[in-house]
């Protein structure tokens, strides 16, 4: 048998108000950590800038689904009524776009509500049915009133007791290791 | 509890009937809210009510069947009245339908604190209540199984749908609107299933919401995103909702029949379709609040708003029957004056009397306060409104198809055995569907309302 070492994916620290957690990000951010997160039962005010997040692109993705959805489905009415199935109802004009609006319409917020969600999950990696993080003995209360953060080992400044510290210094509690799998 | 719960409100400062009952925290309203679907024992209530409700889903089976076996001749639909009860109760269902997005995505977008406790039930309902209104005209084809053709698709007859018929665009807003709500909805409820999974205790629940869940863990990056998508589905579904109901209102007003050939018609469809969707969320809060004991979350504050809002769209409505009636008059095209006469003297007189008590002068009792707190003024309210606005549709397509210009065209209807059996089965298949839905997935949104509790304890420091 070979002996089985976990490695470690980080360590984790547990607060009990969002504040806490909002403070703590952000000297975790000052004191020079890159790779760590946040996990909160709800979006916290204040965490984006705590952690220096940068703008996310689920608006991007949504606009271009949007004007997808909308070019396209104007696009592919014109092509019906002018080029595949052209039908001469009492000379009136095959492209006669007023009539094809409302399906544009509703194919450009289609389109953009589909890449809304696709997009934010395709960002954020879900579904994902498995994470380290879930191994946290404590891990089930982040889905209910608990605020954690977890400082990953792939972090340069990353040291295990040092860290550990660092978080115990912030007023973390149950400060523990997170293994890999 | 610890020290590090968040403050407790005080009772005295709230002047206000609050949103959220005094004193909860993170952990009681994660407990109380997920305890239902979780812990608490399915009770001999809910099993009668569901029971009873698969039972009328059943009716509707059959008499889907019986329709599928026998042709659409089994309906009392005939010339001249093409359309009769399929098309009332497709309009009807599809009005109750929007009040849930009103709550999910305009409520948000306008800040208002007091959707948060309704709008996971009120999204369900415009779910069920579509898939209720998609099976009249699905059905109403008379061979629904060749429905698809109403779906652009590069078929070997070599024909396209036609783009210019408010019916296909009827097709894309429908299933437009049942995809998005769908998505609305399933979104808001990641963060929850994820809370259900970790609070599971048994294999089975664990790995159902698990897999639902999607592997949430509540990453601060993930709810940035989460967030951003949320808001725009938010905005996108604003202006899809007052779309649908203009384009089921183009299916009349696109037609040159007297009575249906207005302008008023969109947005006087899309405030009766808000005013009888408010209707039907009272209908299911009251009971749903007092079986489950959310007094707390569900609170007087909230069916006294929802109150209002019904008040309001009421009398827009109002203002629409005023309008289409002098507008009608002062036309002075003969068949309009006629079908005025018609609805006001004509065979089917009783009904629009009927409609204008449902619609217009009982709920005149809501500028009340005293009745908007009543429960049971409010449930008995709700109920003559849904009737009133099922009336409405009614009077529209009976009044005009038995009446247009021709008097060798005109004719009578009434609806069958079977009519009927269609009408109350969606309302089994309805009340089944929200049976279901209360018993395994969080009737409240547990991640908004921990979000609420924030606020509030920061409200009262």
């Amino acid at each position: 048998m070979i002996e089985h070492r976990p490695h470690i994916y980080g360590v984790i620290g547990e607060f009990e108000k969002p504040e806490q957690l909002v403070h703590a990000a952000t000297k975790i951010r000052e004191a020079g950590y890159r790779y760590y997160e946040c996990y909160t039962p709800f979006p916290v005010e204040g965490m984006p800038e705590a952690m220096a997040m940068r703008r996310n692109d689920v608006p991007l993705i949504t606009l271009i689904g949007g004007l997808i959805g909308g070019l396209g489905g104007f696009g592919f009415q014109y092509w019906v009524n002018v080029y595949a199935y052209p039908l001469n109802i009492a000379g009136r004009p095959y492209n006669s776009w007023p009539a094809f609006i409302p399906v544009t319409f509703e194919l450009t917020i289609l389109c953009a509500s589909l890449s809304a969600v696709f997009g934010m999950l395709a960002l954020n990696g879900l579904p994902q049915p498995h994470h380290p993080i879930f191994n946290a003995h404590r891990f089930r209360h982040a889905s209910a009133d608990r605020f954690f953060v977890c400082i990953q080992a792939r972090d340069k400044k990353f040291h295990l007791k040092e860290t550990a510290r660092f978080l115990q210094g912030l007023a973390a509690h149950h400060v523990s290791e997170v293994h890999d799998d | 509890m610890s020290a590090g719960e968040p403050p407790i409100n005080s009772p005295e400062i709230t002047r206000l009937t609050p949103v959220l009952g005094p004193g909860h925290t993170y952990a009681s309203v994660t407990d109380k809210i997920s305890a239902i679907v979780l812990t608490r024992p399915t009770s001999l209530g809910w099993y009668i009510g569901f029971l009873i409700a698969f039972s009328v889903f059943g009716v509707l089976n059959i008499a889907i069947g019986w329709l599928i076996m026998k042709g659409v001749g089994i309906w009392g639909i005939n010339i001249p009245i093409g359309w009769g009860f399929a098309i009332v109760n497709f309009v009807w269902w599809i009005g109750i339908g929007h009040a849930g997005t009103l709550i999910s995505a305009i409520l948000f977008l306008l800040n208002q604190k007091w959707r948060t406790s309704i709008n996971r039930f009120a999204e369900a309902m415009t779910l069920f209540a579509v898939a209720c209104a998609g099976i009249f005209p699905l059905i109403h084809t008379g061979r629904p199984w060749y429905a698809f053709w109403m779906f652009p698709y590069p078929s070997v007859m070599g024909i396209w749908p036609q783009f210019r018929s408010p019916l296909i665009w009827d097709v894309f807003a429908v299933s437009t609107y049942g995809t998005v709500s769908l998505l609305f909805w399933f979104v808001g409820l990641i963060p929850d299933l994820a809370t259900l999974r970790d609070r599971s205790v048994t294999k089975p629940k664990q790995i159902i919401y698990g897999m639902l869940a999607l592997g949430w863990r509540g990453s601060a990056r993930h709810w940035q995103r989460y967030q951003s998508a949320y808001l725009l589905l938010a905005g996108l579904a604003t202006p899809l909702v007052l779309s649908v109901h203009t384009v089921v209102s183009f299916d009349f007003s696109v037609a040159i029949v007297p009575g249906w050939h207005t302008t008023i018609f969109p947005p006087y469809f899309v405030a009766g379709a808000i005013y009888s969707g408010f209707a039907m969320v009272i209908t299911i809060a009251i009971p749903l609040r007092k079986a489950y004991g959310l007094e707390d979350f569900i609170t007087m504050r909230h069916l006294e708003n929802m109150a209002k809002v019904m008040l309001a769209t009421g009398l827009i409505v109002a203002y629409g029957y005023f309008f289409e009636f002098f507008m009608s008059l002062y036309s002075g095209n003969k068949f309009d004056v006629f079908l005025v006469q018609q609805r006001l003297h004509g065979p089917y007189a009783p009904f629009y009397y009927a409609l204008i008590l449902c619609n217009i002068l009982i709920p005149q009792l809501l500028w009340f306060h005293k009745m908007r707190t009543n429960v049971i003024v409010l449930f008995l309210m709700s109920i003559v409104v849904n009737v009133g606005m099922w009336l409405e549709r009614f009077v529209i397509i009976v009044i005009s198809l038995t009446r247009d210009f021709m008097p060798s065209a005109w004719g009578r209807y009434s609806p069958t055995f079977w009519d009927w059996a269609t009408f109350i089965g969606t309302m089994g298949m309805f009340v089944m569907l929200i049976f279901l839905f209360v018993r395994v997935l969080p009737a409240i949104s547990i991640a908004e309302m921990r979000e609420l509790v924030t606020e509030t304890s920061e409200e009262h420091k």
